[in-house]
């Protein structure tokens, strides 16, 4: 077995009894990313220097017995919507190539204060808007169970990049279902918390009423541990939220038994993989088994929640995407006359295809004459789909559900059929427009060996009680334990 | 519902983006196909309800008015495509 093998509470406890330091942990990422890394592509950037240094700092704190943390020591990636304060951060787009923010987000500052050291920024989707990393302005990201397979998005490269080993876990954000359908995607966890749990400061927006950063890692207790380090009220960010953070450890071996668990029917519709079915279907079995009750619910607006965030989410990153103009910083076109040439011509070249069709379709949304027609309805409908879920919560604790509709499907697959590509969120999306907390975790391997996730979906600011029913199915079949084939290459 | 060029050119003006011909062609169908997909809400009676802005209806949460640092004149410039002395440079506006 490989250091880079381990979790990283099992990293974590090594570290602890001193067999084995924060910098050999750092260099074996290192090295493995220098392994699988021309075939995974999961990285933007590495950085090696800051990592090692970081890793250093932290031996140093072990060996004077005052750890900053329970993960002090443990390395992890970042995807690349994270500003670091001196290391290149582009949200995938050519409109921020070379920008050197000059702060950390408050996550990436907690981070480095729990001493994590943080070896590099992970690919996405360009500014989080895609489902396949294949809108990434650079290169897309390759699935490591079957590298002619997306790792799905946007947080692609965070979730390659555990289930390859190059990390011990990674920051994702999650605006539409962004961490959990490529965590779904790769046999890892992704944890979507309640909406103001985490702080956005410092993060790119892309949808600012949907976005939230989250843990991305191989086991629960992994998300569980990491959560713990980055759930804390931000002054910084308006939105965040005043609410203390549980220990989100504590209860995680509770188990199920006496739980009342709903099955939404609306998540259970034509057009889902049949083994992606079975597979989430045995994940129910499992838990009846285990001591749960079933509960058959409904969520009827589900069918609604496509259009809502294809509405939403684009009116919001037109908006938030204007301040890229070529003036403070990033790309700027230099033979542009006037601002507004300035401005047109920065964003035409600075903006890949899926971005300008957002920015676009937003832009329309809110237009004079159609602000009523599409903007505000779609606000309406989103009460709508709010109101089901308040009304699920109220029979049952959670609710259960396959995070995507299919395996993770082939690159270039579904690149020119932007429909198609969008109902890859339509298990994941609704929880991001009724802000609630949401996880996916492995629930099994389709024939061909593609990985497959259940979605846990709970009230706001019940992220522990999901964390514990993902651990009662993990500790009956450990996936996590499987390597994707990638293991040694 | 299908979106006319000029349309698009419109909304493309609205969002300062110099679109190709091509881009306009593209766009016109694109648009057009997430437009037709998105109609259903129209079916829905929403007379009656609340529009959401925000999933969680936080109170709004204000700080402290109190002057902190701000970030230093070299920092907020490291990053500008242009710069002169202490400001961000930009095409001449006024003839």
């Amino acid at each position: 077995m490989q250091l880079t093998d381990l979790t990283m509470l099992e990293l974590a406890a090594k570290l602890a009894a001193g067999a084995v330091s924060s910098e050999e942990a750092t260099r074996a990422c290192l090295e493995r990313i220098r392994q699988v890394d021309p075939k995974v592509r999961a990285f933007l950037r590495v950085d090696e220097d800051g990592a090692l240094a970081a890793a250093r700092a932290s031996d140093a704190r072990r060996k004077a017995g005052s750890p900053a943390s329970p993960l002090d020591g443990v390395p992890v990636g970042l995807k690349d919507l994270f500003l670091t304060e001196g290391v290149e951060t582009t949200a995938g787009s050519r409109i921020l190539e070379g920008f050197v923010p000059p702060l950390d987000a408050t996550v990436v500052r907690l981070l480095k204060e729990a001493g994590l050291p943080l070896v590099g920024k992970l690919n996405l989707d360009e500014f989080a808007m895609g489902s396949s990393n294949e809108s990434s302005a650079y290169f897309p990201s390759h699935n490591p169970w079957d590298v002619t397979r997306t790792p799905g998005g946007s947080s692609g490269g965070s979730a390659a990049a555990v289930a390859a080993r190059e990390v011990f876990g990674a920051l994702g954000t999650d605006t539409g279902g962004s961490i959990r359908q490529p965590a779904a995607f790769t046999n890892t966890v992704g944890l979507k918390p309640t909406y103001g749990r985490v702080s956005r400061y410092g993060v790119i927006a892309y949808a600012s009423s949907l976005d939230q950063p989250g843990p991305m890692t191989r086991t629960v207790a992994d998300a569980a541990a990491l959560l713990q380090v980055i759930a804390r009220h931000d002054a910084q960010d308006s939105t965040s939220a005043a609410v203390e953070a549980p220990d989100y450890s504590a209860d995680l071996e509770a188990g199920v038994r006496g739980l009342k668990l709903g099955v939404p029917r609306d998540y259970f519709t034509e057009g889902m993989d049949p083994e992606v079915e079975a597979s989430v279907r045995a994940a129910l079995a499992e838990y009846e088994r285990l001591g749960a009750t079933l509960v058959d619910v409904s969520l009827p607006h589900t069918k609604y929640a496509l259009a809502t965030y294809y509405l939403l989410a684009p009116a919001e990153a037109s908006s938030n995407l204007a301040r890229y103009d070529g003036i403070r910083y990033g790309l700027r076109a230099r033979d542009a006359r006037g601002l507004k040439e300035l401005y047109a011509q920065t964003r035409e070249r600075g903006f890949g295809p899926e971005v300008k069709l957002r920015i676009m379709l937003g832009t329309y949304a809110l237009s004079a004459g159609y602000y009523d027609a599409y903007y505000l309805r779609a606000q309406k409908v989103r009460t709508l789909i709010r109101e089901d879920f308040t009304k699920a919560f109220q029979q049952v604790d959670a609710l259960l559900s396959p995070t995507s509709p299919v395996p993770p499907f082939k690159l270039g697959e579904k690149v020119d059929d932007p429909l198609s590509m969008y109902l890859m969120d339509v298990y994941t999306l609704p929880c991001n427009l009724a802000g609630l907390p949401g996880l996916a975790v492995p629930c099994g391997f389709t024939k061909a060996g593609l990985p497959v996730g259940l979605q846990i979906l709970g009230r706001p600011f019940d992220e522990a009680r999901l964390l514990r029913i993902a651990r009662a199915f993990e500790r009956e079949h450990d996936f996590f334990r499987r390597a994707a084939p990638l293991q040694g290459a | 519902m299908a979106l006319t060029l000029e349309q698009v050119r419109h909304v493309a003006t609205l969002a300062r983006l110099a679109l190709t011909p091509e881009e306009e062609q593209r766009f016109a169908t694109r648009l057009s196909a997430v437009l037709d997909a998105v109609a259903q809400l129209q079916a829905l009676d929403v007379e009656a309800v609340e529009p959401t802005s925000h999933a969680t209806l936080a109170a709004s949460l204000l700080r402290e008015d109190a002057t902190r640092p701000s970030l230093p004149p070299e920092k907020s410039l490291a990053n500008a495509p242009a710069k002169s002395g202490t400001s961000f440079a930009v095409p001449k506006i006024i003839e």
